[in-house]
């Protein structure tokens, strides 16, 4: 492996900003404590393991006290907008007729995001105390946990674990003998990334088409069934236990300034050990790729997604940004998932964005004009640089539709279509020419593969 | 074909199941595709019966996901994901190797052969949240890990043959059918078969505890492992 | 600055464009720029449908939001309310770009296929291309396409690649007539509008869609390539075939009417129309018109039987002749009945009432083609003649609403659609309650959300007396079926005065309430009524009659009436086609369509509705100025009339009540007209005739359970046999549609609310 400009163990040395309670660039399973033990998805398991006592602790105080644990805890929103989370939950009318909801978001589809799903799998029971608590907190006696349908594995263990949970009287009614009550359905879907954005998704869950409410009325105020609804990621709040187990400063303390806690970050693609890695918010790649062993054998770093594809590109020049909200958006992107997707001098550039773009067109909804429209036509302009068609001006032609979709379409769908486009111009404009002066693309796709030799062979 | 009375009851359980019985219409058409093989319009109309709707409602919901099918699938439906990792990381020659030992394009199914107990189909999936286990196979949405174009060829070939194929991450792999009744909500009892977690997923958590069990902290083989306090780890 | 209350509604002052603008507050950005004429580019907004903001065309940059800071992005300016202080520039920079940018993208998959597309010239895509737009596409890629077009109804096909998906029409579908029978269907790119397999887009109202389509990807199959926007003249016009009055424009060429759209009338039909209105049209230019005079020589002697002569062409003056000479010879007061028919102008029934009255001397005059009763002409003397209680304005304004013997979907769309919209406005606010008396929820009461007070067709007035709870804010709507129901329309005059609700009377034809107040129907005590004109000739006592627009089976009687026909010694027919009136008249006088002459109709509320004409064809008259003439004749010959016989005037015998009639059958009988049947003004136009429900007869599950899923349903006049299914009424109760198979139910079966057999066929 070939880092730039830092030394090979730069783990410790330019740590700026996490502050892990071992220092800068430990790991510090959370979440992912348990995912290793024998029949981790039992509530047996997990009950040995001290699952469910955060739920006593919460039952233990009052609603209102739960939220300002969780405010005080700086635990921000882990879908992507890093909206603070207790701030969210207090954003519900004090007073109202109707009953609350409480929407889990585990619709998990961004490019490169590959968290939520491993969690679930491994300790379902960790969200669902976390529902439980979240439900608590927000006053809300229903709730729903909104997994993508094409992860049947998944299902299974969070229905088993929700039936469980029931028998075990942590779900149903009376909980713990605390006179609360609440429903937990786990509700499958059907196949459209779209539906992770939060009003889609509450479409969806109304068993309609999954495409975007027009806002205000914010979910908070008339979410699903037009009540007052917090939705919130799955990892998000998976967090809550630890958070009430733990205190809020213990999370506090971790991760940067404004950045607060651990979070699971998903390394994958070339890679020596792609996988999750949870730390404090604010490690770097630099830091993260030493612990995964670095980039794959004998090939060095050419860009990465800090969070998805749907955040712009970073190269090696960003190695030592800190992973966290105002860093990344300092440089230029942002932390989204933190699904660090790993590409190495062996991936054409433009074949990654056309499919990332043909991915967007795939999956644009359709209600708005820009996102429908302008991903069908960048697919179409991407697709006839990447074989050397076209000409320079095609660049400036894909800047000013991406201009003309950035911050026009109706959801945020359509601006992360522009993120790979606009960045990689902006870093690799060069590798576009370079297709038209060759003819095509000068990369042998081969040489990308995990199974390199076997093809090349 | 009509839908059987057992199905159409079961149907109107899972409305129940909701608050607003309109908010089952996902699950339902799962139920539709165990039942029916794929979205009929038979089973369109049941829908729609059961929750008030109009056959046209119903179609505006089961066309635009992309998991509901208007034509039959094969017995076991192989996703191949082509996303932009995947497809770099081998997805795209795992695809086409597929599609040419089949003889199918996307989205086709092929058809059994003589001596076949099985059919299978073929489409490319988008990103399936398990980029670290990349390329990454579904077939009938459970996964199947680090995919090679061979290995998934022997792996077709078993599933045609009616041999058991365990998902890495998960069972044996049951028909595409079965597999829709579970995303209905009906359990099939399969939830404790295969592990906790594939090896990528516990990366992190094996690279901090040789970290830890070099500061001394934990010792690898003693369980529990557990969310340490500050003051736990201080120590 | 500050917000301003001035009474209940508090306005806020923006700038746009530089310009100052006062909007009450809530206004949407887009519409308070129309008030200083600021004309934003937009394809989903619709200002009657709920805001979407999915076309993006409408961005405009707001560098202003009223708090000092401005929006980093475009807004849409249809889905931002307006705020104090607010800036907003619709032109500049920012805006220009964005705006082109989006008409740009919708280009990209739009086809250029104006010159051939029905919408080209009045295609708001084509309008704002040009003045909006860049003067070239950058696109040069391969634009979507979809096999061409497909049928969503047997009226409206959609050419999918011309589709922007702005939604107006699956919103319009499932807002306004609440009918979702379209949908959006698959996603992205491939997004298109769709029908279930198998399952036509069926609605009353589903034509609006082809009108508020911005582009041409809805069009009609009648009219679909026949012409060109700018070959045709348009004219204004008012609907004809109900009393709601809706607005029309008329769109022509050469004397032909090619099509027909939805006027804007905010105060009445907004900017709907039911499909009646739109499509049903072609009447006017059918082939079979009459188009000259006709009249019946005598007798002819030659033959032994005394076969009757047959109709011969004749001049209008010698028509106009003899039709006065063959009244006068009839006899005076009380020999002669005028049927005028509910279909023509106030001036049409003001000149019937007055031939009635002034010209014949009698007052034997009755508009009322359908069952009637006297509790009903008193009940219009002295409820509904000459007061305006009830205006479309307070529907959308009552707390609730009471139909009775009504159902608004089929008998008067506007009516319909105005609850509709209330229902869902005060769905929020607060609901307005709508409850039905009849035999079953009708689908259309079902949209309206309507509550049903269950009633045996006939047992209406018990169910009146049991409603205790009316509020005074509620208002009452009777339709005139509530005739043939014994009692009822006293017991809700009675309702309403106990309660202080509002009473209003819902005639089905657009003449009726004209009619009404032009006096043309019983108002004197001693005089017959339509009932009685037939009694009458068919006693010899009536010996002449003067028919309109009536159709002999939509009468109570309608074997009765065409007896009387046959008996009466001389028949005057004026009337559009020929009939079994105009058969067994001897003079028989083409009159004008709505579209031939100028007239006014009075709503069901008693708003007038002035019409201009639309053609000015040579030797066309109204019924008015055929009776003007005939008048003229008719006076100069009076005194070769016989005198009448002593002592007949006031004594008019009446077989039975028309709907009183009980029969033997263990079934009472429910029936009404769909808005989509047989009537005469509806016929010539196939597809639309295509749209038109099934007939089936509902009864309860047990019955049909029983009798199965074909029956014959038998009453003292015949039998019809038809499909049955299974509906939400009593076990004694059938319901059949009033004219939907054969002749119709009253010529073909029974009297409504009588006794019928039902029977497995
Ligand atoms: C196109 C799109 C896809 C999204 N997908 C997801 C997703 O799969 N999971 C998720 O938690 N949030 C997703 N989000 C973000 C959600 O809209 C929302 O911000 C989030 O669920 C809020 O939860 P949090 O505050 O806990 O992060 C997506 C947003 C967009 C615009
Ligand atoms: S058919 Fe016309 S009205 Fe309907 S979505 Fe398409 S463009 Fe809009
Ligand atoms: S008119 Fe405003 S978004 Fe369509």
């Amino acid at each position: 492996m070939t880092l730039p400009d830092a030394s090979a163990n730069g783990s410790s040395a330019n740590g700026s900003s996490a502050t892990g309670p071992s220092g800068t660039g430990a790991l510090m399973p959370v979440l992912t404590a348990n995912w290793g033990l024998e029949r981790a998805w039992t509530l047996a398991s997990y009950a040995a393991f001290g699952g469910y006592q955060a739920l006593d602790v919460a039952l233990g105080m009052t609603p209102e006290d739960v939220v300002e644990t969780v405010k005080a805890s700086g635990l921000r929103g882990r879908g992507g907008a890093g909206f603070p989370t207790g701030m969210k939950w207090g954003f519900l009318p004090a007073e109202s007729e109707k009953p609350r909801y409480l929407v889990v978001n585990a619709d998990e589809s961004e490019p490169g995001t590959c968290k939520d799903i491993p969690l679930m799998m491994a300790s379902p029971h960790t969200l669902v105390e976390g529902v439980i608590i979240s439900s608590y907190a927000i006053k809300a006696n229903r709730a729903f946990i909104y997994v993508r349908g094409e992860v049947l594995h998944v299902i299974r263990r969070l229905q088993a674990a929700v039936r469980e949970a029931y028998a075990a009287g942590h779900l149903g009614t009376d909980i713990h003998g605390s006179g609360y009550d609440l429903e937990l359905v786990v509700h499958a879907g059907a196949g459209a990334y779209i539906c992770g954005e939060e009003t889609a998704l509450l479409d969806s869950l109304e068993g309609r088409r999954g495409q975007p409410r027009l806002r205000p009325p914010f979910p908070a105020v008339a979410g699903l069934y037009a009540s007052p609804t917090v939705i919130n990621n799955a990892e998000s709040i998976a967090s809550v236990p630890a958070i009430l187990k733990n205190g809020a400063e213990w999370f506090a303390a971790m991760g940067t300034e404004k950045s607060n806690g651990v979070g699971i970050f998903s390394l994958s693609g070339h890679v020596t050990r792609p996988g999750q890695y949870e730390a404090p918010l604010g490690i770097t790649l630099r830091e993260l790729l030493d612990l995964a062993g670095g980039v794959r054998a004998g090939h060095e770093l050419k860009f990465w997604t800090p969070g998805g594809s749907s955040t712009p590109l970073f190269t090696a020049e960003h190695l030592d940004v800190p992973l966290d909200f105002e860093s990344v958006a300092a440089a230029g992107s942002m932390l989204g998932t933190r699904a660090l997707q790993i590409f190495d001098e062996t991936v054409c550039v433009v074949r990654a964005v056309l499919r990332w773009t043909e991915f967007y067109k795939h999956e644009s909804c359709g209600k708005c004009t820009p996102c429908r429209e302008g991903t069908y036509w960048l697919a179409q302009v991407l697709a006839r640089l990447e074989q050397g068609h076209g000409s320079e001006d095609d660049l400036d032609l894909l800047l000013d539709q991406c201009d003309n979709i950035l911050g026009r379409s109706f959801c945020a769908l359509g601006d992360g279509a522009t993120s790979p486009i606009t960045s990689s111009i902006k870093y690799f404009r060069q590798e576009y020419l370079d297709h038209l002066t060759h003819g095509g693309c000068p990369f042998d796709p081969a040489a990308s593969t995990l199974f390199a030799q076997e093809v090349l062979a | 074909m009509t839908i059987s009375e057992e199905t159409r009851s079961e149907l109107r359980d899972i409305a129940g199941r909701y608050p607003q019985a309109r908010s089952g219409l996902l699950p339902m058409l799962h139920l539709v595709q165990s039942a029916e093989g794929s979205v009929t319009p038979a089973g369109i109309e049941a829908c729609a019966e059961v929750l008030g709707l109009t056959p046209a409602e119903v179609s505006a919901v089961a066309t635009f996901y992309t998991m509901y099918k208007r034509h039959r699938v094969g017995d076991f439906h192989v996703g191949v994901c082509t996303n932009t990792l995947c497809a770099v990381m081998g997805g795209d020659a795992i695809l086409a190797r597929l599609e040419e030992h089949l003889g199918v394009g996307n989205d086709e199914v092929a058809p059994k052969r003589q001596g076949d107990q099985y059919s299978v189909s073929l489409e490319h999936v988008e990103c399936n949240a398990a980029c670290d286990f990349a390329p990454v196979v579904m077939v009938n949405w459970e996964f199947l890990d680090n995919q090679t174009p061979d290995g998934l060829v022997r792996t077709v070939e078993a599933l045609r043959a009616g041999h058991p194929v365990a998902s890495t991450r998960g069972p044996r792999i049951c028909t595409w059918r079965q597999a829709e009744r579970v995303l209905a909500g009906f359990d099939d009892g399969l939830a404790d078969e295969g592990p906790a977690a594939g090896p990528a997923s516990l990366a992190g958590l094996q690279v901090h505890a040789t970290q830890a069990e070099i500061a001394g902290l934990v010792q690898l083989a003693d369980a529990p492992r557990h969310g340490l306090t500050n003051e736990e780890y201080d120590a | 600055m500050s917000e301003v209350s001035t009474g209940d509604t508090t306005t806020v002052n923006l700038t746009i464009d530089g310009m100052p603008v006062t909007v009450p507050e809530g206004t949407l950005v887009i519409r308070a720029a129309e008030e200083v004429g600021v004309q934003i580019p937009r394809f989903c907004d619709h200002p009657l449908l709920a805001p979407v903001g999915a076309c993006r065309q409408c961005l405009v940059d707001i560098p202003d939001a009223g708090n000092g800071r401005g929006f980093p992005k475009p807004q849409a300016s249809c889905t931002i309310p307006v705020a104090e202080g607010m800036v907003v520039e619709t032109d500049n920079a920012t805006a220009s770009k964005a705006q082109q940018g989006i008409m740009e993208f919708l280009l990209v998959n739009h086809p250029l296929d104006c010159p051939v597309c029905d919408k080209g010239g009045e295609c708001p895509l084509q309008n704002q291309a040009m003045s909006n737009g860049r003067g070239e596409s950058r696109f040069d890629g391969q634009k979507r396409t979809f096999a061409k077009p497909i049928n969503l109804s047997p009226n409206i096909l959609l050419d999918r690649e011309r589709c922007i998906v702005c939604q107006r029409c699956t919103r319009f579908a499932a807002e306004i007539p609440g009918d979702p029978g379209i949908a959006l269907i698959d996603r992205g790119a491939r997004q298109q509008i769709g029908i279930a397999e198998g399952r036509d887009f069926s609605s009353y109202f589903s034509g609006n869609v082809i009108q508020i389509c911005p582009v041409g990807a809805l069009t009609s199959a009648e009219y679909r390539f026949r012409s060109r926007p700018f070959d045709l003249v348009s004219s204004p016009g008012v609907a004809e075939h109900d009393a709601c009055g809706a607005a029309i424009r008329i769109d022509h060429r050469r004397g032909k009417v090619m099509r027909r759209l939805a006027g804007n009338d905010p105060e009445v039909n907004q900017e709907w129309i039911s499909d009646k209105d739109r499509f049903a049209f072609r009447y006017a230019d059918a082939e079979d018109r009459l188009r000259y005079p006709m009249v019946r020589d005598a007798d002819d002697p030659s033959t032994a039987s005394g076969h009757r002569a047959p109709l011969r062409p004749a001049s209008w003056l010698e028509a106009f002749e003899l039709a006065a000479r063959g009244l006068a010879a009839a006899g005076g007061v009380g020999a002669v009945g005028v049927l005028p028919g509910g279909r023509g102008t106030v001036q049409d029934a003001a000149a019937y009432s007055s031939f009635a009255r002034d010209t014949l001397g009698g007052a034997d005059i009755d508009f009322r083609a359908r069952p009637l009763s006297a509790e009903e002409t008193r009940f219009l003397a002295e409820h509904v003649r000459g007061r305006s209680e009830v205006t479309y304005a307070d529907l959308d304004a009552a707390t609730e609403v009471v139909l009775i013997g009504l159902e608004p979907e089929d008998e008067a769309g506007t009516i319909f659609l105005r609850l509709r919209a209330s229902t869902l406005r005060q769905a929020q606010a607060g609901a307005q309650r709508i409850r039905t008396i009849a035999p079953l929820l009708s689908p259309g009461s079902a949209k309206l959300g309507a509550e049903l007070v269950r009633c045996t067709p006939g047992d209406e007035a018990a169910a009146i007396a049991g409603l205790t709870d009316v509020a005074p804010t509620a208002v009452i709507l009777v339709g005139e079926r509530l005739a043939t129901s014994p009692g009822a329309l006293d017991a809700a005059a009675a309702l309403a005065d106990t309660t202080g609700a509002k009473l209003g009377w819902v005639p089905r034809r657009a003449g009726d309430r004209g009619a009404v107040e032009a006096g043309a129907f019983p108002l004197d005590a001693h005089a017959r009524d339509a009932d009685q004109i037939i009694e009458g000739v068919l006693a010899g006592d009536v010996r002449a009659l003067l028919v309109g627009g009536v159709d002999p089976d939509d009468t109570g009687d309608p074997a009765a009436f065409l007896a009387a026909l046959d008996r009466a010694e001389f028949v005057v027919s004026l009337e559009l086609h020929p009939s079994e009136v105009t058969r067994r008249a001897d003079v028989v006088l083409p009159v004008a369509a709505v579209t031939e002459k100028t007239g006014t109709f009075l709503t069901w509320e008693g708003r007038p509705r002035p019409f201009p004409k639309v053609f000015d064809k040579p030797a066309t008259y109204s019924d008015a100025e055929i009776l003007g003439q005939i008048a003229d004749r008719y006076v100069a010959m009076e005194s070769a009339a016989p005198p009448l016989p002593e002592g007949l005037a006031g004594k008019h015998p009446r077989r039975a009540a028309a709907g009183a009639a009980v029969g033997a059958g263990a079934f009472r009988l429910s029936t009404w007209k769909l808005m989509i049947d047989n009537g005469s003004l509806q016929m010539g136009d196939k597809s639309y005739a295509a749209t038109a429900r099934p007939a089936i007869a509902l009864l309860s599950r047990a019955n049909l359970h029983r009798l199965g899923t074909t029956v014959t349903v038998t009453g003292d006049r015949g039998s019809i046999t038809l499909p049955a299914q299974a509906a939400d009424v009593a076990d004694d109760v059938v319901w059949l549609p009033s004219n939907s198979t054969g002749r119709g139910v009253l010529a073909d079966l029974a009297s409504p609310g009588s006794g019928v057999e039902v029977t497995s066929a």
